[in-house]
């Protein structure tokens, strides 16, 4: 019966365990797409400044509060604009820099299309 | 056609790629958020700096006054340039400056405040900086213009001469 009690707890807390390690995870991503304000070019999850860490306290205590990737990010957003976000979400200010490559690309395609066609 | 074509493609490619050069490099890579203006407090939860009591923002800003909180540490250097000019602003009696002690070690705040003077009606802890993120802010120090609930300027980084007189002319 003693046995069994110990197994029991090890068992829940191996599974905890599992669960934190999912928190973490999805911290990480979180924190490599914001951008650190005081070193500028490094990722919150790379930099160790104070703001960096506070930054990871923060993300920490809005996934325990229960918010989601996205809410977090708005979070932040309205802190403090969408430069915050390493892949900024499709809006007017960023419209160019989404289309842009899409556009390049087709206009790509169609000169190779037209080439080989006028080839064959 | 086909000849036209390809000079003509490579031309407009070198047009757009000078003109996101030409913008790009003349603008600073630096960037500093946007300090919007009438804007909301952030409701949060702290300690007071000398009793250790718990305290929630709006019990902190009640008054039908104006209020500066600044944010700052002992370990600022900006933040010691700037304090006798708080001190002097400490004496207007319309204002209301509140501190945010930003990541600080409390024996060394302690003998900041000694050594330059304490310009604050009430002190606000914030251990982990969180509260500083809450504001918007990202270094020290920053400091507030608030009326009624709503931010009516950020100042980011120490004040100065000019800014008191911008803050002063604000309060009149």
């Amino acid at each position: 019966m003693k046995t069994l009690k110990i197994i029991i707890i090890l068992f829940l807390l191996l599974t905890n365990n599992h669960l934190k390690a999912d928190d973490q995870i999805e911290r990480n991503k979180i924190t490599k797409n914001l951008r650190c304000l005081i070193c500028q070019g490094q990722s919150v999850y790379d930099s160790d400044s104070e703001f960096a860490n506070s930054m990871k306290i923060l993300v920490d205590k809005k996934l325990d509060e229960g918010l989601s990737e996205n809410e977090i990010y708005d979070y932040f957003k309205e802190k403090y604009g969408e430069w915050i976000l390493y892949d900024p979400s499709l809006n007017k200010n960023t419209y160019i820099l989404w289309l842009l490559p899409i556009l390049i690309f087709l206009i790509g395609g169609a000169i190779v299309y037209k080439k080989f066609k006028f080839k064959n | 056609m086909k000849n036209k074509l390809l000079p003509l493609t490579i031309i407009i490619s070198f047009i757009i790629v000078f003109l996101i050069f030409y913008k790009g490099l003349k603008e600073t890579n630096i960037y500093t958020p946007k300090s919007e203006i009438n804007k909301d407090i952030p409701n949060f939860s702290s300690e007071f700096f000398f009793t250790n009591k718990s305290v929630n923002s709006s019990e902190v800003f009640n008054e039908d006054k104006f209020y500066l909180l600044n944010i700052w540490s002992s370990w600022c250097v900006p933040c010691r340039q700037e304090h006798s000019l708080l001190m002097k602003l400490s004496e207007n009696d319309d204002l209301i400056l509140v501190g945010l002690n930003y990541k600080d070690n409390k024996s060394n705040a302690e003998n900041f405040l000694i050594q330059l003077g304490n310009p604050y009606k009430k002190i606000l802890l914030d251990n982990d900086g969180t509260i500083a993120i809450e504001w918007g802010a990202f270094g020290v120090p920053e400091t507030f213009l608030i009326y009624r609930d709503k931010i009516i300027q950020k100042f980011v980084g120490p004040l100065n001469n000019s800014l008191i007189n911008e803050i002063e002319n604000k309060l009149k």
